[in-house]
């Protein structure tokens, strides 16, 4: 069975929802990927989406734009980032992990290739610009690959694509809670809820919430109508702000996700 | 020269895209998933008006009375008689309303925009023709106009940037990335994802997710259909070959389309160089590129081994994109159209010999397909024709030019 699957399986037993964290690869060093995703499972991470840098992120906001740059700086690669989840998986075999990114270094890497190396290490990908129209063939091979396909899904996401998406989806759904990139706050927690029963009605998948969510009191709001809340933009404008001091970036990045994951825990009390 | 460069039929070019937007391996829509549902209803509000005759004699007329259509095929018997090989006629779309092909496409892609009943529209530059063209069409149609525009454009095309401000409209410096025209490209999409419910992207290559790569083809090929009426009205003959340059390629593609059926007639697109191709610093990736996906579609693009995009360079803002129109990609594999590249000193070149030998100051972008054509020329017979799309006027690029040959304004 799936990292992923274990996982919400064991969250749902309990009752609990998903706290799932997003950290650019390389940003602001590659030295210090490995132990920032360590240091968000000690936060009481359940998920780590690991950003695939990329010199064109068109679908992200300047938070993550800038960390894509400062990542690129020193040349992190799609091999570099299988390198650093190896090394993670050296001490955590359990948390799952998504690779969350743009079509074009995986396409330039090779998607067989990728898909090899990727075996066993990584959990699922998300690939922002690969909506299911162009997936059918790379998502054979992460099928094979045992890695689940992960698609976003948009409030401009109608019925019919998505039941379209849910046909190719595994592991779980990404809704993105409103029209825009990441990193900015136009959260309505009203049309959240109407439009996750709605893909609730066709997708038996566990849904993310993604895009918006930043402090305790967003992720509680979003947790009581979802099954995981992810958290991007706040971790990475953190780890920007501290680049020159990992100590206390991870500090405050852990400090923020363990009172985002103590109101995650009430919301699913409640 | 003169063989038979093709012996497909034009059916076979116009069977491209497919319903999915794909020529042969590449276009496509490569979007974020937010864009999925507005790029269908944009496909579907375009299939309608391409087929609704109120909206195509909308179209025809401000191309008629607007922009100034059909623009003159030019004889050009100076530089004919100095390249001493080929006959010379430029395709005049510097003589449009605005001064460059673009407005063609923002005229057809505003009245779509005012038929979805969108009220903004947004778009990016390179060169600031694009950029002007949009402003130009939205103040004549009262919408509202957002440009994006690379930091590094600004400086270099600041008459433009004036020009749009001008027009009424609002220009967003783009600071992230290369600051060029690919970045000014995903901040646009960026703006649209945002925005959307009231906002229109006019696109103004041939690029981007489908349908944009097919509408802003079948706007522009209002070039080649009057080119290849304008040879065979007022010279009996279809031209011999066809040269223009390819950034993202829609004057190229205008030129070209009407074209690709026609047994005999050579087709060439021309890159930009920049330094040569072979130092690395060139916007040219037809010539030296791999396919790869950004911006909304696949095609040839300038990247790293690692997959990340490429600082491009070209003399011209309007030619220094890393990637190009993915029709452009499938006509290169196809063995249609020949894919060349000059470089920055040889479009340099080409522009003082136009502009005094015959009167006429070209865009630098049309430089490069001077440049080609001045090569071209004398490896041909007499009786033989090259069209050439002069796709822009040069007023724009003067500071550019003072400043390269150190001469203060």
């Amino acid at each position: 069975m799936s990292r992923i699957k274990t996982c919400f399986d064991a969250l749902k037993a309990n009752n609990e929802k998903a706290l799932i964290s997003f950290v650019t690869a390389g940003d602001p060093h590659p030295k210090h990927t490995v132990s920032i995703m360590h240091a968000l499972v000690e936060a009481g991470t359940d998920l780590i989406e690991v950003g695939v840098p990329f010199s064109d992120p068109m679908a992200d906001g300047p938070v993550i734009q800038q960390a894509c740059e400062r990542a690129l700086e020193h040349d992190t690669s799609l091999t570099d980032i299988l390198r650093m989840v190896a090394e993670f998986r050296e001490n955590d075999q359990n948390t799952p992990i998504v690779l969350m990114g743009y079509q074009n270094p995986i396409e330039v890497y090779g998607a067989e290739r990728f898909a090899n190396d990727a075996k066993g290490l990584v959990d699922g990908v998300i690939t922002v610009d690969l909506p299911p129209e162009e997936c059918a063939e790379i998502n054979q091979l992460y099928r094979a690959a045992n890695i689940d396909s992960i698609f976003l899904m948009a409030p401009t996401t109608d019925i019919s694509r998505i039941r379209r998406i849910s046909e190719m989806a595994s592991g779980f759904l990404y809704y993105v809670s409103f029209k825009g990139i990441t990193g900015a706050s136009n959260l309505d927690i009203v049309s959240v809820s109407s439009k996750l029963s709605e893909i609730r009605g066709v997708v038996d998948l566990p849904l993310a919430v993604g895009f918006g969510i930043k402090d305790a009191e967003t992720a509680a709001a979003v947790a009581a109508v979802a099954d995981a809340i992810v958290v991007g933009s706040a971790i990475v404008s953190l780890i920007a702000k501290n680049q020159e001091d990992m100590p206390t970036a991870l500090k405050e990045v852990k400090s923020l996700l363990q009172g985002i994951k103590s109101a995650l825990d009430n919301a699913g009390s409640i | 020269m003169g063989t038979n460069v093709t012996d497909k039929e034009q059916g076979h070019f116009n069977a491209v895209p497919d319903n999915r937007g794909h020529f042969g391996p590449y276009g496509g829509r490569f979007v974020a998933e937010t864009l999925m549902t507005p790029l269908a209803e944009l496909e579907a509000a375009y299939e309608e008006c391409k087929v609704d005759p109120a909206f195509q004699a909308e179209f025809h007329n401000d191309l008629a009375h607007y922009v100034g259509r059909p623009s003159p095929l030019y004889f050009a018997e100076r530089l004919t008689n100095l390249w001493g090989g080929a006959r010379i006629f430029l395709k005049r779309e510097d003589l449009n309303h605005t001064g460059a092909h673009k407005i063609n496409n923002t005229i057809g892609q505003a009245l779509l925009a005012k038929r979805m009943g969108k009220t903004r529209i947004i778009a990016e530059t390179g060169a600031g023709q694009h950029g002007v063209a949009s402003a130009t069409i939205a103040a004549r149609l009262g919408l509202e106009c957002v440009v994006y525009m690379g930091a590094d454009d600004i400086q270099r095309q600041s008459p433009n940037v004036y020009r749009m401000r001008l027009l009424g409209a609002k220009v967003v410096p783009v600071t992230s990335g290369s600051r060029t025209l690919k970045d000014a490209l995903n901040e646009a999409l960026r703006d649209w994802v945002t925005n959307v419910d009231d906002t229109f992207y006019i696109i103004g290559t041939v690029a981007g997710p489908h349908p944009y790569p097919q509408i802003v083809r079948d706007f522009q090929t209002v070039i080649g259909k009057e080119a290849r009426q304008q040879m065979l009205e007022q010279y009996n003959t279809l031209p011999d070959a066809l040269v223009a340059c390819v950034g993202g390629g829609s004057n190229a593609i205008g030129l070209f389309h009407p074209f690709l059926g026609d047994e005999g007639v050579a087709i060439y697109g021309v890159e930009a160089g920049g330094h040569g191709v072979d130092t690395g610093m060139h916007s040219a990736p037809l010539s030296a590129g791999k396919p790869g996906v950004l911006h909304g579609n696949r095609t040839y693009l300038m990247e790293s081994e690692a997959g990340q995009i490429i600082e491009t360079h070209s003399i011209s803002a309007g030619l220094d994109y890393p990637g190009v129109g993915p029709e452009h990609s499938w006509l290169k594999d196809e063995g249609r159209v020949q894919y060349v590249s000059v470089t920055d000193d040889e479009a340099l070149a080409a522009f003082h010999l136009t502009t005094t030998k015959e009167g006429i100051i070209p865009a630098l972008e049309s430089s490069h397909a001077m440049a080609f054509a001045e090569k071209l020329a004398p490896t041909m017979a007499k009786e033989q024709s090259i069209v050439i799309n002069l796709s822009g006027r040069g007023d724009k690029d003067i500071n550019t030019i003072a400043r390269i040959e150190g001469i203060e304004l």
